[in-house]
């Protein structure tokens, strides 16, 4: 490539395969859907014509089209394309090293982990925030912020949100970025894949949120049908979000396992892999499997909608219990696909901040691996008073109650781990404390409603809401911002303010603990979920929960305060390895090199090694500035 | 101090803090809990949760007694970053920790199932129920639709009510369907919760054992109105029952004659999506 800079127009520069062609070509795809869309079933709904818009195949091809002409513009069909023409295949996208990478198709596995971290965390602020207006709406017990409409679309997208963008939560941005760091590879095994996955999530993320403008959808996130069926075209929206959610988790989960069973560098045994990684196993095992139910279910239930089939219509021959079954098929792994990489951060941080190895390393994973194969036997729990197989709910309970041996294993690593170490109280190892504290009050409350007779009462109340927050918000973001507090400064080589990290900790673990534990009371006092209207007598306790909610979210704002400060405007340099870790990703230079590695290390041991005279984990982990 | 006298302390900490702790959250938070005694059902729910919460306490005050043990104890002084025992693992810790938590889950299970098979405890049983409890029930449907409650007595000429009322001390059979959607029928304060399915015949026992009024939710979300369909059901005396059932037979005998016939299920036609 020639090396002298040719001034192009502007023109020429705006339009080429960027974020902007993509935009232009999906809203213009998206058009072309929806005309097409009319011309197929609009003759056919004649009667409906009153109801304008409420053509189901219209949205969901205009959708189809508008997502096919975002990734055709960020340039997705260009390599397939030019394969097909017998051109040679080529990584040449990774090569480029302007900041523009970070908004278009980028294969650089450091870069789509940037992407991913910014992109999930705009959607993890727009669902937060439908918290904070739930939460304003219920400081009354019958509505006065939002009709009945709006609050169940703010419920359902709250819902919907977090679990389908935050699936990809710490796998996207974390797995992707340190996976192969730890792995000593120079790249992912498949780039693009990685890449698609992304913009697949961040066009599900816009798709979801246009739902308001379709006038919403009433089923909350786990989408019952038949009650899906009635629903106006915002439903489609679900539909279509959760199932492009799951074809991008599965694209992300094959990719993650191919890479750890390939691409680990020489002497990386399955033993001396980090912990991290083999939470990340034990989640792409879930994301792989359980995925794929979820899109065939979606599938079904946008056809039942759009082609007369009635798969989940019982009144058309259809079945409603089908539909609950096979989304708990996926549904239940997919609550552990969000608590998995949590044990991972933990046990994965945790010997660094109290100077020993890891504890019972092979516990650890029984543990992950444990919890995998038990998550895919539990599902009916979730339907224990649904009156569909009532015989089996002995062998539910025992299923469930069985999850939390493997559980136990994860607590056992880190009790042992921490038993007499050097323990050192920086921001991360706080959020992983808090960890240990909140999952063990998610777990046992997890027993109340695991139990059947206990369940009667539990079941569908705040009391199982307040279980998942505290096992989810408690578990998977707790430990997100441990990873963030303890691996950005290595991906961006700034460092965060402690003090304001140090507040936004104790704010957020104190706040969390005083809106989600009286929501336990509230449920055991015959409070249900997704109703917008509650007993009079439950005010105070409503109000109180909804004050510390308020409190919780600002302290998010404290978190984004810092990132603002830290990250763009003071831009103060991180240590090298700040927290004197082992682990390969940490023997980097920061920012770490396009290609990582200049020689592919020989790993000689695991990266625990602590607690003893330092010995050097990787022989031969040259960085690719080449100081060795 | 060496590793064993650290052990011991946690060890103890953890058997006083377990020993006060459990009796008082039995005593105290043990009467208090949910459903309480408004039936059979509820009452046996009320044992199961106490159990419950008298075998989670001792779990949490020892996980949380071990931690901040280690977190007072353990903490590193000053800047100097010192490194811990390379310790990796103990196979008698781990083996007993698994030992451990087996037979506290294995409890757990068998306890639940145990109570669960004796009447069913206020959960819907599906058409075919397992778990009968001894006597002559009464038998009333709970009809669930967009976004209200029905109640149908076959026993008493089918007469469908808008108003829940049971006799006190008296086995009922409940058949808990919907006309549309999926709905859930809890009934708080008698522990009874069954999801109302279409096509479906959800039965669920209760013996109500107090007069009282009881609160009547929809626990499954079922569309716009969810938030405002709940009721309010009575529990009165058999005769007051009898006498209030007369009444209602009169009140709805002109519905009652175009009423479908009483069946365990009902289909109407297919609502359908134009596309």
């Amino acid at each position: 490539m020639s090396t002298v800079a040719i001034a192009r127009p502007l023109w020429r520069r705006l339009i080429g395969f960027n974020l902007l062609t993509a935009t232009a070509l999906g809203v213009g795809g998206f058009f072309l859907g929806w005309f097409i869309g009319d011309h197929i079933q609009g003759s056919s709904i004649s009667y409906y014509s009153d109801s304008a818009g409420q053509n189901d195949l219209a949205l969901l091809l205009g959708y189809g089209l508008g997502i096919a002409g975002f990734l055709i513009g960020l340039g997705f069909a260009n390599y397939p394309l030019s394969r097909m023409l017998g051109r040679p295949a080529s990584l040449v996208e990774k090569d480029d090293q302007s900041l523009q990478r970070y908004f278009g198709l980028c294969t650089d596995h450091k870069v789509i982990g940037m992407q991913y971290l910014v992109g999930i965390g705009v959607f993890f602020f727009i669902g937060g925030l439908n918290a904070m207006l739930i939460r304003t709406e219920l400081l009354q017990p019958s509505p006065n912020v939002f009709p009945p409409d709006q609050y169940l679309t703010l419920v359902g997208m709250h819902g919907t949100m977090m679990m389908g963008m935050m699936t990809s939560g710490i796998l996207g941005p974390f797995a992707n970025y340190l996976v192969p760091l730890m792995i000593g590879s120079r790249r992912m095994a498949f780039p693009r894949i990685e890449a698609l996955t992304f913009w697949l999530l961040m066009a599900a993320g816009v798709v979801l949120t246009t739902t308001i403008f379709f006038g919403g959808f009433q089923t909350g996130w786990t989408g019952y049908d038949p009650l899906s069926d009635q629903g106006q075209i915002g439903m489609d929206s679900y539909l279509l979000f959760f199932a492009l959610v799951g074809i991008s988790m599965m694209l992300l989960g094959l990719n993650l396992l191919a890479t750890i069973i390939t691409m680990r560098a020489p002497g990386l045994t399955w033993s001396r892999l980090p912990i991290f990684c083999w939470s990340v196993v034990a989640t792409t095992l879930l994301m792989v499997l359980a995925a794929p139910v979820l899109i065939a279910t979606l599938l079904m239930a946008a056809m039942d909608r759009t082609a007369q089939t009635a798969f989940f219509i019982q009144s058309a021959g259809g079945s409603s219990y089908l539909f609950e079954n096979l989304f708990w098929v996926f549904g239940h792994p997919e609550v552990y696909v969000l608590a998995l990489p949590g044990f991972g951060i933990v046990l994965e941080l945790l010997p660094v901040f109290v100077r020993k190895p890891l504890w019972g390393y092979r516990v650890g994973i029984a543990g992950m691996l444990g919890v995998t194969l038990m998550s895919f036997f539990v599902w009916q729990h979730h339907i224990f008073f649904s009156g569909i197989n009532a015989d089996l709910r002995p062998f539910y309970m025992l299923s469930t109650e069985i999850i939390s041996i493997p559980t136990g294993f994860i607590f056992l690593c880190a009790m042992g781990t921490i038993w007499r170490g050097r323990m050192r109280f920086s921001v991360p190892m706080l959020f992983c404390l808090a960890w240990v504290f909140n999952f063990l009050i998610g777990g046992v409350s997890g027993v109340f409603l695991s139990d059947v007779p206990s369940d009667v009462t539990t079941h569908g109340s705040f009391f199982s809401m307040a279980h998942f927050h505290y096992t989810i918000m408690g578990g998977l973001i707790f430990s997100f911002f441990a990873a963030i507090y303890y691996w950005v400064p290595k991906m961006t080589g700034l460092r965060f303010n402690e003090r304001l990290a140090k507040i936004h900790f104790w704010m957020m673990f104190i706040f969390f603990n005083l809106t989600f534990m009286p929501l336990f009371v509230l449920g055991f006092l015959g409070m249900p979920r997704r109703a917008v209207t509650y007993a009079a007598h439950l005010q105070a306790l409503n109000d109180w929960v909804s004050t510390c909610a308020f409190v919780l979210g600002i302290s998010m704002l404290v978190f984004l305060t810092n990132t603002v400060w830290s990250l763009i405007l003071r831009r103060e340099a991180a240590e090298a390895n700040p927290w004197r870790s082992k682990s390969l990703e940490w023997q980097l230079p920061t920012p770490v090199p396009v290609y990582n590695f200049e020689r592919i290390p020989v790993v000689t041991e695991d990266p625990y090694g602590y607690g003893m005279p330092s010995i050097p984990v990787a022989a031969g982990a040259a960085p690719a500035s080449g100081t060795a | 101090m060496d590793q064993h006298n650290h052990l011991r302390r946690v060890g103890l900490l953890w058997l006083l803090a377990s020993a006060v702790a459990t009796p008082l959250v039995i005593v105290l938070v043990g009467p208090i809990v949910p459903p309480g005694s408004g039936s059979v059902e509820a009452s046996g729910q009320v044992t199961d949760n106490t159990v419950l919460l008298g075998m989670v306490t001792p779990v949490i005050v020892g996980i949380m007694v071990y931690f901040t043990y280690a977190m007072i104890v353990f903490r590193a002084a000053g800047d100097a970053v010192l490194e811990g025992p390379a310790v990796r693992g103990h196979r008698g810790a781990q083996f007993w920790w698994i030992v451990l938590t087996s037979a506290t889950v294995l409890f757990l299970a068998a306890f639940g199932s145990w109570r669960l098979l004796q009447d069913g405890s206020g959960g819907g049983q599906g058409p075919s129920p397992i778990a009968v409890p001894a006597g002559k029930p009464l038998e009333v449907q709970v009809i669930a639709q967009q976004w209200q409650f029905t109640y149908r007595y076959p026993a008493y000429g089918g007469v469908e009510t808008a108003h829940l009322e049971l006799p006190d001390n008296q086995l009922v059979e409940l058949h808990v369907t919907s006309l549309d959607v999926t709905h859930s029928f809890w009934a708080y304060q008698l522990g009874v919760k069954a999801d109302a399915n279409p096509g479906v015949d959800n039965v669920v026992y209760v013996t109500p054992t107090r007069l009282q009024s009881f609160d009547i939710r929809c626990s499954e979300l079922c569309g716009l109105f969810h938030g405002y369909m709940f009721d309010t059901g009575e529990v009165v005396t058999p005769s007051a029952f009898d006498s209030w059932i007369a009444k209602q037979r009169v009140l709805f005998a002109p519905a009652t004659r175009v009423l479908p016939p009483y069946a365990t299920t009902y289909s109407p036609d297919p609502q359908r999506r134009a596309g």
